[in-house]
């Protein structure tokens, strides 16, 4: 009796003891995100060019629509860059100023970066789980449709969509939107068959939780880093994509911009003599890219499942 | 008489394989993982299953808590057949029936935390009760199997093989079990855990009188922990007898096989015994011998054992074979040919 009392009282202190704080595998893979400078570097850029394409035109005294009729025709010798006239990256062939027109070309082309991975993130991510889950037949027929809209030249179609119902923001995210996901949903489809057979899965499954909770806490936790990665990594391909189309003149109507319609304007003035128009939008641009990839890849090591 | 908890018979699993490049109306092959095991579980019993891997073992576990399809009898001790409930009616069995199983990391999930793992199963059965309940539950019970209360908030990866393989029964035991089966629990960790894991289970198995399925591919693992023994080859029942028996005098000549390949402690002894090879792999459970399963690496086989199967003899001691007998017999006979 007197054994079990000190037992029962040694129990309860370690039951009382503090808690040990621990290290999930987010907290891992941010500390290596962190440690990697090109990463960082590209996380800062990408914060940069983000406040720069939103507050430049409360910054500028010009707006992105409205001409400068002085300068109109005349931009090599009057328009050049300058601090005093707040023409910071001077001003276009049309009088436009490049400053503001940039930065609303890159929060267009950002914008469409980021809502198609979005459309690319759930749509693919709920086919791509389901299909992998499901399995079976279900899993066939989903994923040889997947396969066919695959083998379509989708820039062809996506140019007949501008062509057929007219160049808008609204027609380019369908277009991008239909196409996005249907990689991801591969991706996803791959992770959750291999997730599916882990044995935390079947501890799950022998212990009767439902299937629904079984894909939300199990499935999904464990598919978010390589979602994350791939989301990221297709941002830049989206931009791409659009400024693609921009570039051949089919992207949005102006006054409406994006990054690949301001690079096309600005190639087309190179011959009046002056580059400033082509350099700005190139130079974000660029950077964009790369910024973008060097985050993706940098999220791709951290949270690389080699490794745990 | 008392009444089993399992009553398993004449379970059988059977796969259905379709190869790469078949058409939709080709016939798929037919795999039989478990071709009709029966066997008997008392309260608080424990059954070690042992066979080379890919015998099926595995498949039988997991066919009595229906996780992969199976036909034949489970039945439990209030008289249901588990094999025949759907799955809603299941799940009031679930958390009589739990498992541990075989890796200890790749069982727990990585983005939990050892808390929320082992608590899974009981907020799952039990969904009443609150959180600090569940907490101090889950405490308890880290304490019972020898991990540190403490550690409720880490996470799997922050924890050895064996501890882990510690959450994993933990998590299996929340719920009070009457029945833990234990797919290879100690195959995955080093030698020296392995004796500190398997005497918890032998511990946890007194203070709870639970009873086991034990499975493993080693006969030196089971032989410690069962009350009887079942040795498998290609889905189907060789050998049953109580573990005294089994090691002492098997009479199966697969049993005897795999019996000389275990390791004896004394030298001399080790030396002075004799390996009977196994030859030849284990046929493709795709077309599985005629008659006897193992005659096609069977040292006694005669015709007669490819002519038909032989039966399980009744009794305490179980022998599915022929010309069953002790080694020695065998050995004299074969000097004396
Ligand atoms: S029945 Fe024949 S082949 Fe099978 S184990 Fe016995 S002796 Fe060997």
């Amino acid at each position: 009796m007197v054994l079990s009392s000190i037992d029962m009282s040694a129990l309860a202190e370690r039951l009382a003891a503090d808690e040990v704080k621990g290290r999930s595998l987010w907290a891992d893979a941010r500390s290596r995100f962190i440690r990697n400078k090109a990463a960082v570097g590209g996380l800062i850029l990408l914060i940069v060019i983000t406040l720069y394409a939103l507050a430049a035109a409360h910054v500028s005294p010009y707006a992105y629509d409205t001409a400068d009729f002085m300068i109109m025709g005349h931009a090599a010798e009057l328009g050049a860059p300058s601090w005093e006239s707040g023409h910071y990256f001077g001003v276009d062939n049309d009088g436009f100023d490049v400053f503001v027109r940039t930065a609303f070309g890159t929060r267009i082309s950002l914008f469409v970066g980021i809502v198609g991975s979005a459309i690319a993130v759930i749509v693919g991510t709920l086919y791509g789980a389901t299909a992998g889950y499901v399995g079976g037949r279900t899993d066939q027929i989903m994923m040889r449709i997947v396969d066919i809209l695959l083998a379509i030249p989708y820039m062809f179609v996506l140019i007949l969509l501008l062509v057929m119902f007219g160049r808008s923001l609204f027609m380019l995210f369908v277009g991008i939107g239909l196409l996005s996901w249907l990689s991801m949903a591969r991706i996803v489809r791959g992770q959750t068959l291999s997730l599916k057979n882990k044995e935390f899965i079947q501890a799950a499954q022998a212990a009767g939780v439902p299937a629904w909770k079984i894909i939300l806490r199990h499935i999904v936790p464990n598919l978010l880093g390589i979602v994350a990665v791939y989301a990221t990594l297709l941002v830049p391909d989206m931009i791409l994509t659009e400024s693609f189309i921009s570039f051949l003149g089919l992207g949005p109507a102006p006054p409406v911009t994006s990054l690949g319609a301001l690079i096309a304007e600005g190639a087309g003035t190179m011959r009046y003599g002056y580059l400033w128009s082509l350099n700005a939008p190139l130079a974000f641009f660029v950077l964009t890219q790369f910024a973008f990839f060097f985050v993706g890849d940098g999220l791709r090591d951290a949270l690389d499942p080699k490794d745990r | 008489m008392t009444i089993p908890l399992l009553k398993v018979e004449d379970l059988r699993v059977t796969f259905q394989i379709s190869r790469e490049g078949d058409m939709p109306w080709t016939k798929p092959l037919q795999l039989h993982a478990v071709g009709g095991v029966s066997f008997e579980l008392m309260p608080g019993e424990t059954l070690g299953i042992v066979g080379e891997s890919g015998c099926g073992k595995s498949t039988l576990a997991r066919a009595i808590i229906q996780m992969v399809p199976a036909t034949g009898r489970a039945v439990w001790e209030d008289g249901v057949d588990l094999l025949s409930l759907s799955s809603r009616e299941m799940l009031k069995y679930r958390s009589d029936i739990q498992m541990v199983f075989q890796d200890p990391l790749a069982s727990l999930n990585p983005r939990m935390t050892v808390g929320q793992i082992i608590a899974e199963p009981l907020t799952t059965h039990h969904p009443g009760l609150s959180k600090d309940e569940v907490k101090l539950r889950v405490k308890a019970m880290m304490d019972k199997v020898g991990l540190l209360p403490n550690q409720i908030n880490r996470y799997p990866h922050e924890f050895s093989g064996g501890q882990c393989q510690r959450i994993g029964i933990a998590r299996a035991l929340i719920v009070e079990p009457k029945l833990l089966i234990c797919d290879e629990p100690v195959s995955a960790l080093d030698v020296s855990i392995q004796a500190q894991v398997i005497n918890l289970l032998m511990k946890l198995q007194r203070e709870l009188g639970l009873a086991m399925i034990f499975i493993a591919h080693d006969l030196s693992v089971v032989k410690h922990i069962s009350d009887r023994v079942m040795v498998l080859y290609l889905g189907r029942t060789m050998e049953v007898a109580t573990s005294g028996d089994l090691y002492s005098a098997p009479q199966h000549p697969y049993t005897q096989a795999l019996l000389s390949a275990v390791p004896i402690p004394d030298p001399a002894a080790e030396r002075a015994k004799r390996m009977i090879p196994l030859e030849g792999d284990l046929p493709s459970p795709l077309r599985p011998p005629s008659g006897c399963v193992f005659r096609t690496r069977c040292p006694r086989a005669e015709a007669r054992c490819a002519a038909d199967a032989p039966r399980l003899n009744p009794g305490d001691h179980q022998v599915a074979c022929h010309f069953p007998g002790p080694l020695a017999e065998f050995r004299k006979a074969m000097e004396e040919a």
